[in-house]
């Protein structure tokens, strides 16, 4: 009902010229917004700046020594439990994020070339399955994958295997699996979205100046959907490296990352500082691999052209 | 030579869709399926058909807890993400200031960082707070992850609201209160309602902020997470995650045709005005 | 069609309606709208015309409400309007995108504004039904807005608006919207309603020949400022500037020296046209010894054979353009820095004159007017 409150800005500027630095619309814009914007900074930067300097200070048992220490990061870091779950973190993610957009890319232009009438039912088919809970999804991929599960008691059934098969569940193959799939409409929609962008009569041009099918693809759309592919494989990327659920549900010993580590901190192992120095430590790297990818994304594009 | 022109004319195309979307579609599918099956272990071949599991779900009060828990969090924050939404879409949509990217990047941020972080700092600050764990922490979580879900819905319905309508109702000798109230809320009703649905749909959902910042009550996916422990509970939590599936596609499917009816609505045809 | 007095000869109402003093609206160092002054009639139709950015839209925003000026003031039916907001004006606006509410079908539409004066169930109905049968809409009252076709929104907007009785109605572009043949259509209704109920239309247009059509007086505009205001014929016939003449249509200009001035009249020397006595422009400043003549093509005649008149022109066709019922030719004149354009009906074959033909070009020396370069 607040919106009520701010009326037509035209209206207002009639009311009150005196207070003409509040009634701007600058000022009405902000005004507006500060509520929403307030609780983003009490609940989203407030947290993840007390987590920065959490990771700079110590723990005794319940109570936080606030003196400034590097040690945290100094475990982070070189421990080799820490060190090997962030390496393998960023690679299952950085995998994830290839497969999805590898897989996603035919797809969204699919869609967006050939959808014809139905585009926007294909993406309603495409992303319903993704408003199921991940939780739920994951599952399901516990039960195909299982030791007793839909794959090996299906393959049996076939006469494929003589016994069920321990490679498909717990290790880092079945992580990258089900994040694949988890993730695979967040990588369709942002590709989908910068094709459209595409001006067809820029393909037209193209062939009409002697370009074939795969050459007018590689110089025109690909490079023009280059945006979307960026932002598809960010979206995949980061919240990959710090995926809880699924490493603990269908990871096992082989598939820990990162993030079970963290949880671990906060929750066994009591110790927030080593835990809120994991935590910045995986977004530090995290930014600049997906910096790093960002560069090798744009240096292709200009390759290909 | 023929096959890699078929191949570069993308002709294959349709065929790799429809392959995609039943590797989409099948793991889900395999919840429904084996929650019939008489089975204890999801395997084949299928051993019979039962609804057994389901008859066992509303005699466990555990789960009745979790499930009116996961109804009032829902309710609560799809309620207060929408409101604080429809603020923020407004202003993205209707007004230009500096730094309007900035703030719109800083509230659609939940929706790329990843979730253990998010939840780990937010629980840091509010036991820094004092505040104890509880129904209302998850709520206040919840709503941090359902914004951004909210603005993008609600901008697609403010977005195109063609701005001398509202003008149109203040000529018309409506004040500023009445024209809210006679044009704006109707025509973006729809929206707001999509918004509302899709937030509870996504709280409901939610298992890793819920699973950090609850005490000692648990919403329905930190029930299942519990059960999954136990190998004998599992035909029970496929029939329950069944009914959360289905739950879930029928208001994602109303949120959906609500959206599109807001966003065609504020498509005014004769849209010149600039 | 009843007969209609051309909108030049109709008698206007002393009384003014709107009285727009020096107003100046700036976006920081910008002026969007730079002192304007003027007043409109009661019962005028009134049209502000110009190209786009000229300020046009600015000025009707502000005499609607949806704008202030930075300075000056308006009034309207004798009431400062300085800080009445758009809702308490007595002005109703028609949009240039309509503005149909699409929630709403054509009645609720039309009644939005009546919610309002709560008035009786019975008298609404009546206001609404009157509003509709004044724009042809009668029996689709039930109809979405969703379901109207681009000219019945128009028709809506309007019975919307009028349906309030305002003192003034504000046209912002109605007719851009709309495809050529409806557009004339819509001119000649418009025009029809305008005199039927009496009040005061203010139009925007970008369209000469739509502010020509249905105005009794236009005002004509250019970067923020306004360059002439008179009857659709004097702006036509006597432009004061070159701006003005060519953003009205098309305009010969021939350069002469002044050779004589008194009170009303300039004899002026031409090279092409010779010696010229023409009327002088009440607002003409002399700028230095030469002046600037212009003729419309179409009131250079082609004479045919041996047909003579008292003042002619000879020259040779070098270009002929065909545009159906005209035939336009440029015909270049021994002396003329610039070829004449000269537009001829096709009744006499004007469309059959060879390129590179020797023609004479009859003109009234009363056609070439003198005005501001």
């Amino acid at each position: 009902m607040t919106v009520a409150a701010e009326g037509s800005p035209p209206l207002r500027m009639a009311r009150a010229k005196g207070n003409a630095l509040l009634r701007s619309e600058p000022a009405q814009g902000l005004a507006l917004i500060s509520p929403t914007l307030v609780y983003a900074l009490i609940l989203l930067v407030l947290p993840i700046l007390v987590v920065i300097a959490h990771s700079f200070w110590t723990q005794n048992y319940l109570t936080i020594d606030r003196t400034f220490t590097l040690e945290n990061y100094r475990v982070a870091l070189t421990e080799p439990i820490y060190r090997d779950l962030l390496w393998r973190s960023l690679c299952i993610s950085l995998t994830v994020s290839l497969l999805t957009v590898l897989l996603a890319y035919p797809i969204a232009y699919f869609i967006s070339f050939h959808g014809g009438r139905h585009k926007s039912l294909w993406l309603f088919l495409i992303t319903i399955p993704f408003w199921t809970s991940y939780l739920l999804r994951v599952m399901s991929w516990k039960v195909i994958l299982g030791y007793n599960g839909v794959l090996n008691s299906g393959l049996m059934g076939l006469g494929i295997i003589d016994e069920p098969s321990t490679a498909l569940l717990y290790n880092s193959t079945a992580v990258i699996i089900t994040l694949t799939h988890a993730w695979a409409a967040f990588a369709i929609l942002p590709i989908f979205v910068s094709l459209e962008k595409v001006d067809r009569t820029l393909v037209e041009a193209a062939k009409d100046l002697g370009d074939g099918p795969l050459r007018s693809f590689l110089r025109v759309t690909l490079p023009l959907s280059a945006p979307g592919v960026i932002s598809a494989a960010l979206i995949v990327m980061i919240p990959t490296v710090g995926d809880y659920v699924t490493p603990k549900l269908v990871g096992g010993k082989d598939g820990v990352m990162i993030a079970n580590a963290i949880q671990a901190q906060f929750g066994k192992a009591s110790n927030w500082p080593l835990g809120a120095a994991l935590s910045v430590t995986t977004m530090v790297i995290v930014t600049m691999m997906a910096g790093a990818t960002v560069l090798v994304i744009r240096a292709v594009q200009r390759l290909a052209r | 030579m023929r096959a890699l022109r078929r191949f570069l004319s993308g002709g294959w195309l349709p065929a790799y869709a429809f392959l995609y979307v039943v590797f989409l579609y099948l793991p889900v599918i395999f919840l429904p399926i084996f929650s019939i099956n008489t089975a204890a272990t999801p395997k084949f071949p299928l051993s019979g058909f039962t609804l057994h599991w389901y008859e066992d779900l509303p005699r466990t009060p555990a789960l009745l807890d979790a499930a009116w828990n996961s109804l009032v969090v829902g309710v609560s924050a799809a309620i207060l993400s929408t409101v604080l939404g429809i603020l923020a879409a407004r202003s993205i949509t209707r007004y230009r200031y500096p730094g309007r990217r900035t703030i719109n990047g800083l509230i659609m941020a939940p929706l790329v960082l990843p979730e253990v972080i998010v939840a780990i700092s937010m629980l840091l600050v509010m036991l820094q707070l004092g505040l104890s764990l509880s129904l209302f922490t998850v709520v206040l979580g919840h709503v941090l992850v359902c914004i951004p879900y909210s603005m993008t819905v609600l901008t697609s319905g403010f977005e195109g609201f063609d701005r001398s309508l509202e003008e149109a109702s203040a000529d018309l000798g409506e004040s500023a209160f009445g024209t809210f109230r006679r044009v704006t809320l109707p025509m973006v009703a729809p929206a707001i309602i999509s918004s509302l649905l899709v937030c509870f749909t996504i709280s409901l959902d939610e298992f890793i902020i819920a699973f950090f910042l609850t005490g000692t009550e648990a919403t329905l996916p930190i029930y299942i997470w519990g059960q999954l422990r136990f190998a004998a509970k599992l035909p029970g939590v496929l029939a329950l995650g069944t009914l959360l599936l289905f739950a879930s596609f029928l208001l994602m499917t109303v949120a959906e045709i609500l959206r599109r009816r807001a966003a065609r609505r504020t498509q005014n045809e004769g849209g010149l005005y600039a | 069609m009843p007969e209609q007095p051309s909108p030049a000869d109709r008698p206007r109402s002393e009384r003014a309606m709107i009285e727009i003093r020096s107003v100046t609206r700036s976006y920081g160092a910008f002026k969007a709208l730079d002192d304007a002054s003027l007043t409109i009639g009661e019962g005028e139709f009134f049209s502000l015309l110009g190209p786009s950015g000229c300020g046009k839209t600015t000025l009707l925003r502000m005499i609607a409400g949806f704008d202030n000026p930075t300075s000056g003031s308006i009034s309207v039916a004798g009431q400062p309007m300085e800080g009445i907001p758009a809702n308490r004006r007595p002005t109703n606006m028609v949009f240039q995108s309509y503005a149909i509410f699409p929630h709403l079908n054509v009645e609720q539409n039309v009644a939005y504004g009546l919610k309002r004066l709560k008035l009786q169930g019975s008298e609404e109905k009546r206001r609404v039904e009157e509003a509709l049968a004044q724009v042809s809409l009668t029996g689709l009252g039930k109809r979405l807005a969703t379901e109207l076709s681009g000219g019945q929104r128009q028709r809506v907007a309007l019975a919307r608006a009028l349906v309030m009785r305002p003192k003034v109605l504000l046209l912002d572009e109605p007719l851009s919207a709309l495809d050529k043949k409806l557009r004339e259509q819509m001119q000649v209704e418009l025009r029809r309603l305008q005199q039927a109920v009496g009040i005061t239309f203010v139009l925007v247009t970008h369209d000469q020949y739509e502010a020509l059509a249905m105005s009794d007086r236009i005002a004509v505009m250019f970067g923020g400022r306004i360059a002439q205001v008179a009857s659709p014929k004097e702006i036509y016939q006597r432009p004061v500037n070159r701006q003005v003449a060519d953003f009205l249509g098309g305009m010969n200009f021939v350069k002469g020296e002044i050779v004589e001035e008194n009170g009303a009249s300039l004899v002026v020397d031409t090279l092409g046209f010779g010696r010229i006595k023409t009327d002088k422009p009440k607002a003409f400043v002399r700028n230095g010894g030469s002046a600037t003549l212009g003729i419309r093509p179409e009131r250079l005649r082609v004479l045919w054979d041996n047909a003579t008149a008292k003042f002619e022109v000879a020259g040779k066709v070098v270009e002929r353009h065909y545009f159906g019922e005209i035939t336009h030719l440029i015909v270049e004149i021994p002396g003329l820095e610039k070829p004449l354009s000269v537009t001829e009906t096709n009744d006499f074959g004007a469309d059959d004159i060879p390129v590179g033909t020797s023609i004479r070009l009859a003109y009234e020396p009363e056609a070439l007017v003198a005005m501001a370069d």
